[in-house]
Protein backbone atom coordinates (compact mmCIF):
# COMPACT_ATOMS: atom_id res chain seq x y z
CA UNK A 1 0.00 0.00 0.00
CA UNK A 2 1.61 3.06 -0.93
CA UNK A 3 -0.48 6.19 -1.34
CA UNK A 4 0.46 8.46 -4.30
CA UNK A 5 3.56 11.05 -3.87
CA UNK A 6 3.53 14.40 -2.40
CA UNK A 7 5.39 17.20 -1.64
CA UNK A 8 5.70 16.95 2.48
CA UNK A 9 6.25 20.28 4.49
CA UNK A 10 7.25 20.28 8.42
CA UNK A 11 6.49 24.59 9.25
CA UNK A 12 7.93 25.53 12.18
CA UNK A 13 4.89 28.08 13.35
CA UNK A 14 1.16 29.00 12.49
CA UNK A 15 2.40 30.99 9.99
CA UNK A 16 4.13 28.89 7.67
CA UNK A 17 0.92 26.55 7.48
CA UNK A 18 -0.94 29.30 6.59
CA UNK A 19 1.50 30.56 3.99
CA UNK A 20 1.22 26.71 2.59
CA UNK A 21 -2.17 26.67 2.70
CA UNK A 22 -3.04 29.93 0.81
CA UNK A 23 -0.52 28.90 -1.73
CA UNK A 24 -1.89 25.66 -2.34
CA UNK A 25 -5.55 25.74 -1.29
CA UNK A 26 -7.47 22.50 -0.93
CA UNK A 27 -4.41 20.67 -2.45
CA UNK A 28 -2.66 20.80 0.62
CA UNK A 29 -3.84 19.24 4.16
CA UNK A 30 -3.03 19.82 7.93
CA UNK A 31 -1.85 16.33 9.91
CA UNK A 32 -1.77 16.08 12.99
CA UNK A 33 -1.48 12.49 14.04
CA UNK A 34 -2.29 11.10 10.75
CA UNK A 35 -4.07 8.24 12.03
CA UNK A 36 -7.36 9.28 9.86
CA UNK A 37 -5.65 10.61 6.88
CA UNK A 38 -2.72 8.07 6.15
CA UNK A 39 -4.74 5.04 6.19
CA UNK A 40 -7.16 7.40 3.27
CA UNK A 41 -3.65 8.28 1.39
CA UNK A 42 -3.13 4.70 1.58
CA UNK A 43 -5.60 3.59 0.04
CA UNK A 44 -6.09 6.41 -2.49
CA UNK A 45 -9.05 7.82 -0.92
CA UNK A 46 -7.75 11.17 -0.16
CA UNK A 47 -5.51 12.91 -2.49
CA UNK A 48 -3.08 15.10 -0.63
CA UNK A 49 -0.45 16.94 -3.44
CA UNK A 50 0.63 18.77 0.04
CA UNK A 51 0.66 17.66 3.28
CA UNK A 52 1.68 19.72 6.18
CA UNK A 53 2.75 17.78 9.17
CA UNK A 54 1.96 20.08 12.30
CA UNK A 55 4.28 18.25 14.79
CA UNK A 56 6.93 21.43 14.83
CA UNK A 57 4.07 23.83 15.20
CA UNK A 58 4.42 24.73 19.14
CA UNK A 59 2.09 25.88 21.70
CA UNK A 60 -0.60 22.95 20.00
CA UNK A 61 -0.01 20.86 23.25
CA UNK A 62 -1.36 21.91 25.67
CA UNK A 63 -4.29 21.05 28.32
CA UNK A 64 -5.14 24.26 30.53
CA UNK A 65 -8.00 23.44 33.46
CA UNK A 66 -9.00 26.87 35.29
CA UNK A 67 -12.03 27.18 37.45
CA UNK A 68 -14.50 27.68 34.23
CA UNK A 69 -13.49 25.94 31.29
CA UNK A 70 -10.97 23.52 30.10
CA UNK A 71 -8.53 24.41 27.00
CA UNK A 72 -7.33 21.52 24.79
CA UNK A 73 -4.68 22.08 22.40
CA UNK A 74 -5.23 20.97 18.96
CA UNK A 75 -2.01 18.11 19.40
CA UNK A 76 -3.26 16.71 22.71
CA UNK A 77 -3.05 13.10 21.45
CA UNK A 78 -6.00 11.04 23.40
CA UNK A 79 -3.11 8.81 25.35
CA UNK A 80 -2.21 12.77 27.09
CA UNK A 81 -5.90 12.70 27.94
CA UNK A 82 -6.35 9.28 29.49
CA UNK A 83 -2.81 10.13 31.52
CA UNK A 84 -4.15 13.63 32.66
CA UNK A 85 -5.07 13.67 36.31
CA UNK A 86 -6.35 17.73 36.76
CA UNK A 87 -8.45 17.02 33.63
CA UNK A 88 -9.54 13.46 34.35
CA UNK A 89 -10.81 15.29 37.64
CA UNK A 90 -12.13 18.42 36.16
CA UNK A 91 -14.32 16.51 33.04
CA UNK A 92 -14.01 12.64 33.88
CA UNK A 93 -16.30 11.95 30.81
CA UNK A 94 -12.96 12.67 28.78
CA UNK A 95 -11.10 10.47 29.83
CA UNK A 96 -13.90 7.49 29.89
CA UNK A 97 -14.20 8.34 25.83
CA UNK A 98 -10.90 8.25 24.81
CA UNK A 99 -10.09 5.16 26.57
CA UNK A 100 -12.90 3.72 23.93
CA UNK A 101 -11.09 5.05 21.00
CA UNK A 102 -8.91 2.60 18.99
CA UNK A 103 -5.88 1.26 20.64
CA UNK A 104 -3.10 1.86 22.71
CA UNK A 105 -0.74 2.30 19.45
CA UNK A 106 -3.31 4.35 17.80
CA UNK A 107 -4.22 6.09 20.66
CA UNK A 108 -0.46 7.80 21.32
CA UNK A 109 -0.41 9.22 17.56
CA UNK A 110 -4.45 10.07 17.73
CA UNK A 111 -5.26 13.60 18.06
CA UNK A 112 -7.95 15.52 20.19
CA UNK A 113 -8.15 18.20 17.10
CA UNK A 114 -7.47 15.22 13.90
CA UNK A 115 -10.34 13.45 16.06
CA UNK A 116 -12.98 16.55 15.98
CA UNK A 117 -11.48 18.21 12.46
CA UNK A 118 -11.69 15.13 10.24
CA UNK A 119 -15.54 15.52 10.42
CA UNK A 120 -15.60 11.61 9.79
CA UNK A 121 -19.11 10.61 11.81
CA UNK A 122 -17.72 7.31 13.48
CA UNK A 123 -15.27 9.83 15.57
CA UNK A 124 -15.67 9.72 19.08
CA UNK A 125 -15.07 13.30 20.21
CA UNK A 126 -17.34 15.08 18.01
CA UNK A 127 -20.50 13.55 19.64
CA UNK A 128 -18.84 14.08 23.36
CA UNK A 129 -17.55 17.72 21.97
CA UNK A 130 -21.55 18.74 21.38
CA UNK A 131 -22.43 16.64 24.62
CA UNK A 132 -20.20 19.06 26.55
CA UNK A 133 -20.92 22.23 24.06
CA UNK A 134 -17.19 23.23 23.11
CA UNK A 135 -16.25 25.42 21.09
CA UNK A 136 -13.57 24.72 18.27
CA UNK A 137 -11.30 27.55 17.65
CA UNK A 138 -10.09 28.16 13.99
CA UNK A 139 -7.02 30.39 12.37
CA UNK A 140 -6.55 31.15 9.14
CA UNK A 141 -5.41 33.78 7.07
CA UNK A 142 -8.20 35.95 7.90
CA UNK A 143 -7.49 35.81 11.60
CA UNK A 144 -9.39 33.87 14.72
CA UNK A 145 -12.88 32.51 15.31
CA UNK A 146 -14.91 29.99 17.35
CA UNK A 147 -17.52 27.52 16.73
CA UNK A 148 -19.62 26.02 18.70
CA UNK A 149 -19.09 22.23 18.08
CA UNK A 150 -22.70 21.55 17.87
CA UNK A 151 -22.88 24.21 14.62
CA UNK A 152 -19.65 22.50 13.05
CA UNK A 153 -20.76 19.45 11.50
CA UNK A 154 -22.16 19.50 7.98
CA UNK A 155 -21.85 16.20 6.47
CA UNK A 156 -19.72 13.44 6.49
CA UNK A 157 -15.64 15.14 6.55
CA UNK A 158 -18.20 18.79 5.51
CA UNK A 159 -17.86 20.64 8.54
CA UNK A 160 -17.59 24.82 9.13
CA UNK A 161 -13.69 24.56 8.55
CA UNK A 162 -12.69 26.30 5.57
CA UNK A 163 -10.11 25.14 3.30
CA UNK A 164 -7.39 27.50 4.52
CA UNK A 165 -7.88 27.36 8.31
CA UNK A 166 -6.54 25.31 11.05
CA UNK A 167 -8.16 23.53 14.34
CA UNK A 168 -6.21 24.97 17.10
CA UNK A 169 -7.93 24.42 19.80
CA UNK A 170 -11.17 23.05 21.78
CA UNK A 171 -12.35 25.06 24.53
CA UNK A 172 -14.94 23.04 26.91
CA UNK A 173 -17.29 24.81 29.59
CA UNK A 174 -16.52 23.25 32.80
CA UNK A 175 -18.93 20.24 33.12
CA UNK A 176 -20.93 19.23 36.27
CA UNK A 177 -22.58 16.61 37.40
CA UNK A 178 -23.27 13.08 36.13
CA UNK A 179 -21.26 11.67 32.92
CA UNK A 180 -21.09 8.68 31.23
CA UNK A 181 -19.93 7.85 27.00
CA UNK A 182 -21.18 4.37 26.59
CA UNK A 183 -20.03 3.12 23.40
CA UNK A 184 -20.98 -0.20 21.23
CA UNK A 185 -18.29 -1.85 19.24
CA UNK A 186 -17.81 -5.18 17.81
CA UNK A 187 -14.02 -4.91 18.68
CA UNK A 188 -11.42 -2.87 20.36
CA UNK A 189 -10.69 -0.76 17.53
CA UNK A 190 -13.29 -0.17 15.72
CA UNK A 191 -16.04 2.97 15.36
CA UNK A 192 -18.83 2.95 17.08
CA UNK A 193 -22.05 0.74 16.17
CA UNK A 194 -23.63 3.30 18.44
CA UNK A 195 -22.23 5.44 20.92
CA UNK A 196 -23.83 7.93 23.31
CA UNK A 197 -22.59 11.01 25.50
CA UNK A 198 -24.26 12.13 28.54
CA UNK A 199 -23.92 14.58 31.32
CA UNK A 200 -26.57 14.72 33.43
CA UNK A 201 -27.40 17.14 36.68
CA UNK A 202 -29.54 16.65 39.69
CA UNK A 203 -31.19 19.25 41.97
CA UNK A 204 -32.97 17.68 44.45
CA UNK A 205 -34.79 13.64 42.90
CA UNK A 206 -35.19 15.41 39.59
CA UNK A 207 -33.22 16.35 36.67
CA UNK A 208 -32.02 19.62 35.98
CA UNK A 209 -30.17 19.17 32.59
CA UNK A 210 -29.30 16.94 30.49
CA UNK A 211 -27.32 17.01 27.44
CA UNK A 212 -27.03 14.09 24.56
CA UNK A 213 -24.56 13.55 21.79
CA UNK A 214 -24.86 10.23 19.42
CA UNK A 215 -22.12 9.12 17.30
CA UNK A 216 -21.82 7.51 14.13
CA UNK A 217 -25.73 7.23 13.79
CA UNK A 218 -25.79 9.69 11.21
CA UNK A 219 -23.59 11.08 8.67
CA UNK A 220 -22.55 13.96 11.67
CA UNK A 221 -22.52 13.50 15.39
CA UNK A 222 -26.36 14.53 16.94
CA UNK A 223 -26.94 16.73 19.16
CA UNK A 224 -30.31 15.14 20.14
CA UNK A 225 -31.81 18.45 22.08
CA UNK A 226 -35.67 16.76 22.83
CA UNK A 227 -33.95 14.26 24.02
CA UNK A 228 -32.02 16.04 26.91
CA UNK A 229 -35.48 18.08 27.23
CA UNK A 230 -37.47 14.69 27.58
CA UNK A 231 -35.61 14.26 31.06
CA UNK A 232 -35.50 17.75 32.77
CA UNK A 233 -37.50 17.82 35.54
CA UNK A 234 -38.33 14.44 35.61
CA UNK A 235 -37.19 11.57 38.38
CA UNK A 236 -35.54 9.16 35.49
CA UNK A 237 -38.21 7.12 35.55
CA UNK A 238 -39.26 4.93 32.99
CA UNK A 239 -41.48 6.65 31.57
CA UNK A 240 -38.84 9.87 30.97
CA UNK A 241 -36.08 7.06 29.75
CA UNK A 242 -38.92 5.63 27.21
CA UNK A 243 -39.50 9.75 26.16
CA UNK A 244 -35.65 10.52 25.17
CA UNK A 245 -35.34 7.18 23.59
CA UNK A 246 -38.23 8.12 21.50
CA UNK A 247 -36.66 11.58 20.82
CA UNK A 248 -33.34 10.64 20.31
CA UNK A 249 -34.44 7.65 17.81
CA UNK A 250 -36.25 10.65 16.14
CA UNK A 251 -32.92 12.52 15.60
CA UNK A 252 -30.76 10.33 14.37
CA UNK A 253 -30.75 8.57 10.47
CA UNK A 254 -28.77 5.85 10.56
CA UNK A 255 -27.36 3.55 7.16
CA UNK A 256 -27.08 0.13 6.77
CA UNK A 257 -23.27 -1.08 6.42
CA UNK A 258 -21.40 -3.71 7.79
CA UNK A 259 -22.26 -3.34 11.24
CA UNK A 260 -26.02 -3.66 10.19
CA UNK A 261 -29.13 -2.80 8.88
CA UNK A 262 -30.96 0.30 10.10
CA UNK A 263 -33.58 -1.51 12.29
CA UNK A 264 -30.18 -3.17 14.59
CA UNK A 265 -28.32 0.34 14.64
CA UNK A 266 -31.91 1.86 16.17
CA UNK A 267 -31.89 -0.74 18.24
CA UNK A 268 -28.67 -0.57 19.47
CA UNK A 269 -28.72 3.30 19.93
CA UNK A 270 -31.80 2.93 22.45
CA UNK A 271 -29.87 0.14 24.64
CA UNK A 272 -26.85 2.22 24.61
CA UNK A 273 -28.44 5.68 25.30
CA UNK A 274 -30.83 4.12 28.21
CA UNK A 275 -27.28 2.49 29.41
CA UNK A 276 -25.52 5.89 29.15
CA UNK A 277 -28.12 7.78 30.94
CA UNK A 278 -28.43 5.16 33.87
CA UNK A 279 -24.91 5.35 34.55
CA UNK A 280 -24.51 8.98 34.28
CA UNK A 281 -27.78 9.71 36.51
CA UNK A 282 -26.27 7.11 38.55
CA UNK A 283 -22.69 9.58 38.72
CA UNK A 284 -24.92 13.08 39.04
CA UNK B 1 6.40 15.96 -6.94
CA UNK B 2 8.58 12.12 -6.29
CA UNK B 3 11.59 15.11 -5.10
CA UNK B 4 13.26 13.05 -2.61
CA UNK B 5 14.12 14.20 0.97
CA UNK B 6 17.16 13.90 3.53
CA UNK B 7 16.25 12.19 6.65
CA UNK B 8 17.85 11.46 9.38
CA UNK B 9 17.02 9.00 11.73
CA UNK B 10 18.61 6.72 14.76
CA UNK B 11 17.79 3.55 15.13
CA UNK B 12 18.59 1.18 18.05
CA UNK B 13 20.94 3.57 18.69
CA UNK B 14 22.61 3.80 15.00
CA UNK B 15 22.60 7.26 13.00
CA UNK B 16 21.13 6.45 9.17
CA UNK B 17 20.92 9.01 6.74
CA UNK B 18 19.45 8.70 3.30
CA UNK B 19 17.56 10.24 0.24
CA UNK B 20 13.74 9.05 0.41
CA UNK B 21 10.55 10.14 -1.01
CA UNK B 22 8.01 11.46 1.94
CA UNK B 23 5.35 9.07 1.49
CA UNK B 24 7.66 5.84 1.88
CA UNK B 25 6.15 4.08 4.77
CA UNK B 26 8.81 3.57 7.86
CA UNK B 27 8.04 -0.22 8.14
CA UNK B 28 9.30 -0.72 4.76
CA UNK B 29 12.51 2.31 5.30
CA UNK B 30 13.06 -0.26 8.66
CA UNK B 31 12.77 -3.66 6.41
CA UNK B 32 13.91 -2.84 2.91
CA UNK B 33 16.37 0.17 3.06
CA UNK B 34 18.39 -0.85 6.42
CA UNK B 35 17.62 -4.65 6.46
CA UNK B 36 16.05 -4.39 10.05
CA UNK B 37 13.89 -7.23 9.61
CA UNK B 38 12.25 -7.47 12.86
CA UNK B 39 9.26 -5.53 13.20
CA UNK B 40 6.75 -7.14 10.69
CA UNK B 41 4.43 -6.19 8.41
CA UNK B 42 1.15 -7.84 8.96
CA UNK B 43 -1.98 -5.78 7.48
CA UNK B 44 -0.41 -3.15 6.60
CA UNK B 45 -3.74 -1.08 7.53
CA UNK B 46 -2.87 -0.02 11.23
CA UNK B 47 -4.74 -3.18 12.85
CA UNK B 48 -2.70 -6.04 13.33
CA UNK B 49 0.15 -4.17 15.68
CA UNK B 50 3.07 -6.61 14.15
CA UNK B 51 5.01 -3.04 12.93
CA UNK B 52 5.17 -1.87 16.09
CA UNK B 53 8.32 0.19 17.13
CA UNK B 54 9.42 2.91 19.81
CA UNK B 55 9.39 6.46 19.01
CA UNK B 56 9.65 9.65 21.80
CA UNK B 57 8.77 6.67 23.97
CA UNK B 58 5.28 5.65 22.04
CA UNK B 59 4.75 2.36 20.61
CA UNK B 60 3.57 3.35 17.03
CA UNK B 61 2.29 1.49 14.19
CA UNK B 62 5.04 1.69 11.44
CA UNK B 63 2.63 1.26 8.87
CA UNK B 64 1.03 4.22 9.52
CA UNK B 65 3.87 7.00 9.51
CA UNK B 66 5.75 8.03 6.63
CA UNK B 67 9.59 8.12 6.94
CA UNK B 68 9.50 12.31 6.59
CA UNK B 69 7.18 12.28 9.78
CA UNK B 70 10.02 10.20 11.88
CA UNK B 71 13.00 12.52 10.52
CA UNK B 72 15.01 13.28 13.31
CA UNK B 73 13.81 11.05 15.54
CA UNK B 74 15.06 8.46 17.77
CA UNK B 75 13.00 4.62 16.61
CA UNK B 76 13.76 1.52 18.19
CA UNK B 77 12.71 -1.82 16.84
CA UNK B 78 13.24 -5.27 18.50
CA UNK B 79 16.48 -5.88 17.39
CA UNK B 80 17.29 -2.69 20.18
CA UNK B 81 15.49 -4.36 22.81
CA UNK B 82 17.29 -7.66 22.77
CA UNK B 83 19.00 -10.30 20.37
CA UNK B 84 19.98 -13.97 20.80
CA UNK B 85 23.08 -13.18 23.13
CA UNK B 86 21.24 -11.24 25.65
CA UNK B 87 17.33 -12.03 25.25
CA UNK B 88 15.56 -9.29 27.66
CA UNK B 89 13.18 -10.49 30.32
CA UNK B 90 10.18 -10.60 28.17
CA UNK B 91 12.17 -12.36 25.19
CA UNK B 92 12.90 -15.06 27.71
CA UNK B 93 9.70 -15.08 29.43
CA UNK B 94 7.74 -15.21 25.78
CA UNK B 95 10.20 -18.65 25.17
CA UNK B 96 9.85 -20.01 28.67
CA UNK B 97 6.00 -19.83 28.72
CA UNK B 98 5.27 -20.63 25.29
CA UNK B 99 4.03 -17.06 24.26
CA UNK B 100 4.40 -17.50 20.36
CA UNK B 101 3.37 -20.23 17.95
CA UNK B 102 4.33 -18.94 14.87
CA UNK B 103 6.44 -16.10 16.39
CA UNK B 104 5.11 -13.48 13.30
CA UNK B 105 3.28 -11.05 16.00
CA UNK B 106 6.08 -11.89 18.66
CA UNK B 107 8.25 -8.61 17.78
CA UNK B 108 5.26 -6.59 17.55
CA UNK B 109 4.05 -7.93 20.78
CA UNK B 110 7.48 -7.60 22.58
CA UNK B 111 7.92 -4.34 21.18
CA UNK B 112 4.89 -3.00 22.69
CA UNK B 113 4.85 -5.26 25.75
CA UNK B 114 8.68 -3.14 27.00
CA UNK B 115 6.09 0.25 26.55
CA UNK B 116 3.43 -1.69 29.08
CA UNK B 117 5.81 -2.47 31.36
CA UNK B 118 7.17 0.61 31.67
CA UNK B 119 4.08 2.44 32.11
CA UNK B 120 2.50 0.08 34.23
CA UNK B 121 5.64 -2.20 36.39
CA UNK B 122 2.98 -4.89 37.46
CA UNK B 123 0.10 -5.57 35.69
CA UNK B 124 -3.39 -7.09 36.69
CA UNK B 125 -4.61 -9.93 33.69
CA UNK B 126 -6.79 -6.96 32.24
CA UNK B 127 -4.53 -4.20 32.28
CA UNK B 128 -2.27 -6.35 29.94
CA UNK B 129 -4.93 -7.11 27.94
CA UNK B 130 -6.06 -3.72 27.86
CA UNK B 131 -2.54 -1.98 27.23
CA UNK B 132 -2.15 -4.86 24.31
CA UNK B 133 -4.58 -4.67 22.45
CA UNK B 134 -3.46 -3.13 19.49
CA UNK B 135 -1.61 -6.26 18.81
CA UNK B 136 -3.39 -9.23 17.34
CA UNK B 137 -2.13 -13.01 17.62
CA UNK B 138 -4.20 -15.65 15.42
CA UNK B 139 -2.45 -18.49 17.06
CA UNK B 140 -2.07 -18.19 20.81
CA UNK B 141 -5.64 -17.40 21.87
CA UNK B 142 -3.27 -14.65 23.97
CA UNK B 143 -3.35 -17.02 27.13
CA UNK B 144 0.52 -17.47 26.62
CA UNK B 145 1.13 -14.02 25.92
CA UNK B 146 -0.63 -13.05 28.75
CA UNK B 147 1.40 -15.22 30.94
CA UNK B 148 4.76 -14.51 29.53
CA UNK B 149 3.94 -10.91 30.13
CA UNK B 150 3.15 -11.36 33.62
CA UNK B 151 6.14 -13.55 34.15
CA UNK B 152 8.62 -11.37 32.79
CA UNK B 153 7.15 -8.33 34.84
CA UNK B 154 7.59 -10.40 38.14
CA UNK B 155 11.54 -11.16 36.95
CA UNK B 156 11.81 -7.22 36.09
CA UNK B 157 10.64 -6.41 39.23
CA UNK B 158 12.64 -8.96 41.22
CA UNK B 159 15.73 -7.63 39.62
CA UNK B 160 14.80 -3.62 39.87
CA UNK B 161 14.83 -4.31 43.87
CA UNK B 162 17.58 -6.37 43.95
CA UNK B 163 19.19 -3.61 42.69
CA UNK B 164 18.14 -1.10 44.84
Amino acid sequence: MIPAAFEYHRPQDMAGVLAVLEEHGDDARVMAGGHSLIPMMKLRMADVPHLIDLQDVGGLSDIAVDGASIRIGALVTQADIIDHQALAAAAPILREAALQIADPQVRYMGTVGGNVANGDPGNDMPGLMQCLDATFTLVGTGGERDVPARDFYEAAYMTAREDDEVLTAVTIPLPSGGYAYEKQKRKIGDYATAAAAVQITKSGGTCASAAIAMTNLSDTPIYSDAAGAALVGTTLDDAALKAAVAAMLNDIDPTEDNRGPIAFKKHVAGVILRRAIERAWSRA
Amino acid sequence: MSNKMHIKLNVNGKDEEFLAEPRELLIYTLRERLNITGPHIGCETSHCGACTVTIDGKSVKSCTMFVAQASGKAVTTIEGIGGPDALHPLQEAFKEHHGLQCGYCTPGMITRATKLLEEIPNPTEEEIRFGMAGNICRCTGYQNIVKSIQAAATEMNAAKEAAE
